[in-house]
């Protein structure tokens, strides 16, 4: 097997695994564990690539390339940047902590659960290396068929409301970005995302960024987000807001500004407009939210305004910012949700009025709740502050006032954070809190932990991603020149 | 002594095994006794499609440079050959669906229904090669009227004969006007062969001619209705939800993959000169199949009825394809048909398991549960469900990327994003199926066929038709590359 082909066994080796689960009859224990075996493989081929990625390089590493539709020019190209590197990184870990978590807690129907959940980290990994348009758009649909059933068949109560809306507003969102591809596609004679030429067309540009503002979210396009991140099951959750949203995030990066460099110029006053009101509003939202999930879900979509408020600054700082970001909220928003899964198994609910004081008794949840929690509003020290930071450094760059909005809604992300943790752990016991509610279980803590653990490396060395995303790390320079 | 023209027999192979195996079946139905008279007329009907099959890829691989043969009235090309692989691949699996499925019960006459299949499957290979109005006519009416009859085969279900009915009255009137057109393209220009027609047309300057134009536009009409496309659909969702289920799955398949393979020839072929009027009236023709087809299906209850407007509007995506009249929309019909025959196929022959599980018609309500109950006929309609809708799980989705370039390709933008929107109303009633069979809790529903019965042949029927969409999305080079040169004999 030659290198190159690692990029390829990334995607194809949780698809075949799910395959495998689909096909064989294998019983509900060694079905869980056939998943949660092929997702560690997963990481572990991940770290190998990452062991052998050379980071001084430019251009793409690990490429494949192989004609998929001739006479149109489209190809099965695949390869790593040194930032998509990072966010297959973010992929499969928190893939294969969900897994763990679906296996952890025994999910019903498990040959088609697991099955699925393998399927959606193919097409997630899928996502991110994928260097030709029609086949990136390809694995950006296909997450959606496994989450559509994920959600709409293990889901809460109102799930199939949430799912309907899920899918409309996503697929609007990404059909009018089939129409961009193909009319850039055609244009300019090749869907390969390295080969073809930037475009100074508009429309181009606005038809792609609806597909990926709809799908981080950023205000206005967010009307899907509350209901799927309240309904799914708490791990499909994590996910979508650890992993799926980076992929509208990423995409902004990889195609809208790198091929539309002047309408990202021309456009990037709206943008960042669009940007800051999902970091406020979505912080406000947050801090009104009565539930677990609804505040970590709200504060999802403002972590995604300022990832895209450190892209569209269009400096050094807010690119690297960005990267970084991405990999730590989504790690920390993985976290919150699988620690949201494990008090709604244990109190049935995850509303702010019925929770409460469970800190005592229950030293480990208590630890890790603080610790993750402090990490998403971005204490000092932290990886997520290192992120903001930059992304302020950056967006400053850009203008004064970005930055000052961006603060301010660090304040924010203080503010609901504490109230979270003061309301699930601290005040008086709530109503659904009883003594035989355990604290966290070895199960549980070896799924937690790791990501924990992640996260406190990242805040040691935050520079592992932040000057590891670009070649030579002037991202400026490789997105306007080495993405072509 | 009348002189014959040299018959090139092995053009014909094709109509010629399908035929004869025909005649078994039907010999069958007289000799067979009735206990075997079944298997017998179904394994008939199997190796005769078979045997089809085989007839034309060996037509395709020895026909690289396309000729009319017998007296100019048949073409012996690859378009003629890839679409009767197509074509014999549907007859194949509507014998495995039917030999279970149809006319249950009775077995008085159930030769026949094999030996009606495999006469309008060679009606319709015969058809694809049509080279005149003659035997363009001749070979519609050929088709039809066994389709006509297997429509009102299993006449103890009133719908059965309700649906024959319709689709004979209302057919009667599409070949009616089929024929007047011909007639009057033949007033106008004096020839019959499509070949000729152009040439006469651009010999006398006769492009723009009314009598021309209102040929044209009688044959359209009727080749529209066979595929039908909107305006032209009134028939459809009566006829899909009243026939026997295989035969719905049959002609939701086979007769649109005819009807729009011929129409793209008679149009390159015959009226290239009027290619500013015709492309611009399938456009209009696409469109209206497009909107009428997903907003009607959007209100369904019945999943056959569901998936007759499913397939009007696929034939407005088709159409798309074959109205830019461009070597690449050829290729994109071409190609569009393999998967969209495959899941169309699949997906009623799912409907007709259900159907007889439950004995009653199925609707989205009494889906319920399916998927669990039925693992692999659930996944199935699952993939054949998001393949329509253009999700990346089949050919499907490549189907509508290639139709929608065609398009674009051709200068009209404005067709993508009618496309487009389509895809997005379409998503609405797709996913209802797949919510049904996978989200909502079985209530108690009287399974009136009993416990589920093994049905090895239409779950190997309906495995084959997720292999084919599944495997046009991974073997996208291969199979253009087949519908690049069948698509070369057409005159671009």
């Amino acid at each position: 097997m030659s290198i190159s082909s690692f990029t390829s066994v990334l995607i194809w080796l949780p698809i075949a695994g799910a395959l495998a689960i689909w096909i064989l009859p294998l019983s509900r224990y060694a079905t869980g564990a056939l998943a949660v075996l092929v997702s560690l493989a997963e990481v572990g081929v991940w770290i190998e690539q990452a062991a052998r990625f050379d980071f001084g390089r430019t251009g793409l590493q690990f490429s494949q390339n192989t004609p998929w539709i001739k006479d149109l020019h489209v190809s099965y190209h695949v390869g790593e940047y040194a930032f998509s590197l990072w966010l297959v990184g973010l992929t499969v870990v928190a893939m294969a902590a969900c897994v763990g978590y679906g296996f952890w807690v025994g999910r019903d129907r498990p040959r088609a659960y697991f099955g699925l959940m393998l399927f959606l980290t193919g097409a997630t990994v899928g996502v991110f290396v994928a260097q030709d348009l029609l086949l990136f758009y390809a694995f950006f649909e296909a997450m959606l068929i496994p989450l559509y059933i994920l959600i709409g068949v293990w889901g809460g109560a109102g799930r199939l409301g949430a799912t309907i809306k899920l899918l409309i507003y996503t697929m609007a969102g990404s059909l009018v970005m089939l129409a961009a591809l193909i009319v850039y596609g055609l244009k300019v004679g090749t869907f390969d995302l390295v080969d073809a030429p930037s475009s100074p067309s508009r429309w181009l540009f606005l038809g792609f960024m609806l597909a990926f503002v709809i799908k981080a979210p950023l205000f206005p396009f967010h009307g899907w987000l509350p209901d799927a991140y309240r309904e799914a099951p708490p791990e499909v959750t994590a996910v979508l807001s650890g992993v799926i949203a980076k992929a509208g995030t990423y995409g902004m990066l990889r195609i809208a500004i790198a091929k539309f460099p002047e309408p990202a110029h021309y456009y990037r006053t709206l943008i960042l407009a669009l940007a800051a009101a999902a970091l406020v509003y979505g912080s406000i939202l947050a801090f009104r939210a009565p539930d677990f999930r609804g505040v970590v879900a709200y504060s999802s979509m403002a972590q995604s305004g300022l990832i895209a408020l450190g892209l569209f600054s269009g400096t050094t700082l807010g690119y690297d910012g960005a990267i970084l970001q991405m990999v730590a909220h989504g790690l920390i928003s993985v976290s919150l949700f699988l620690l949201a899964g494990t008090i709604e198994r244990r109190t049935t609910t995850d509303q702010f009025a019925l929770l409460g004081g469970m800190a005592r008794g229950r030293p480990a949840l208590a630890t890790l709740l603080m610790t993750t929690g402090i990490f998403a509003l971005a204490v000092p020290g932290s990886a997520s502050f290192a992120g903001e930071f930059l992304i302020l450094a950056g967006s400053y760059q850009r203008a004064w006032w970005w930055a000052v909005i961006g603060a301010g809604a660090i304040v924010l992300a203080a503010m609901y954070m504490l109230r979270l943790i003061s309301a699930v752990l601290h005040e008086a016991r709530g109503s659904t809190v009883h003594d035989e509610a355990l604290d966290l279980r070895t199960g549980e803590l070896a799924l937690i932990v790791p990501l924990v653990g992640v996260l406190l490396a990242l805040s040691a060395w935050p520079a592992a991603i932040s000057h590891h995303s670009f070649a030579g790390d002037v991202p400026s320079a490789v997105i306007a020149e080495q993405f072509k | 002594m009348i002189a014959t023209p040299h018959v090139d027999w092995f053009a014909i192979s094709t109509i010629l095994v399908l035929l004869g195996s025909s005649g078994i079946a039907l010999l069958g139905a007289v000799l067979v006794p009735k206990p075997w008279r079944r298997t017998f007329a179904a394994t008939v009907a199997s190796l005769g499609a078979l045997g089809g099959i085989v007839t034309s890829v060996w037509l395709y691989v020895d026909s690289a440079n396309g000729t009319r043969v017998i007296s100019d009235a048949f073409y012996r090309d690859r378009w003629t050959a890839l679409s009767q692989v197509i074509l014999c691949a549907i007859t194949l699996g509507t014998a495995l669906l039917a030999k279970e499925h149809i006319v249950r019960g009775d077995d008085e006459h159930v030769a026949e229904f094999f030996a009606l299949l495999l006469a309008s499957a060679a009606g319709m290979t015969f058809f694809v090669g049509a080279a005149n109005l003659m035997t363009l006519f001749l070979s519609l009416e050929w088709f039809s009227i066994a389709l006509y009859v297997m429509c009102a085969i299993d006449y103890d279900i009133e719908g059965s004969l309700e649906a024959g009915l319709k689709y004979l009255i209302l057919g009667g009137f599409g070949s009616a006007g089929l024929l007047f057109g011909s007639a009057l393209v033949y007033g106008a220009t004096n020839r019959i062969g499509f070949a000729e027609i152009a040439q006469s047309v651009a010999q006398h300057g006769l492009s723009g001619d009314l009598l021309l134009v209102l040929g044209l536009a009688l044959i359209l009409a009727g080749l529209a209705f066979k595929m039908s496309a909107a305006p032209f659909h009134m028939w459809t969702p009566d006829v899909y939800v009243g026939a026997p289920t295989p035969v719905t799955a049959f002609m939701s398949s086979a007769t649109k993959v005819a009807a729009l393979v011929l129409s793209f020839r008679v149009l390159q072929t015959a009226f290239p000169q009027e290619a500013h009027l015709w492309t611009w009236a399938l456009a209009g023709i696409a469109v209206a199949s497009l909107v009428i087809g997903n907003l009607a299906a959007l209100v369904q209850r019945d999943v056959k009825r569901l998936l007759a407007y499913s397939s009007i509007s696929h034939a407005g995506f088709m159409l798309i394809g074959l109205s830019v009249g461009t070597a690449l929309g050829a290729r994109a019909l071409m190609y569009y048909l393999i998967p969209y025959a495959a899941m169309a196929f699949g997906s009623f022959a799912i409907v007709a398991v259900r159907e007889r599980e439950l004995g009653v018609p199925v609707t989205l309500e009494n889906l319920a549960g399916f998927g669990w109950e039925r693992p692999f006929l659930g996944v199935a309609m699952w993939f054949f469900m998001f393949g329509f809708a253009g999700l990346p799980l089949g050919g499907g989705f490549v189907g509508k990327f290639y139709v929608l370039s065609a398009a674009y390709d051709h200068g009209w933008t404005w067709l993508v994003i009618v496309g487009v929107l389509a895809t997005l109303v379409s998503l609405y009633y797709y996913l209802g199926v797949v919510r049904a069979i996978y989200m909502r809790p079985s209530s108690e529903l009287a399974l009136a066929g009993g416990s589920p019965p093994r049905e090895t042949l239409v779950n190997v029927a309906v495995g084959a038709a997720l292999v084919v969409s599944v495997g046009s999305l991974f073997a996208v080079g291969p199979l253009i590359t087949l519908a690049k040169h069948a698509a070369a004999t057409l005159p671009f």
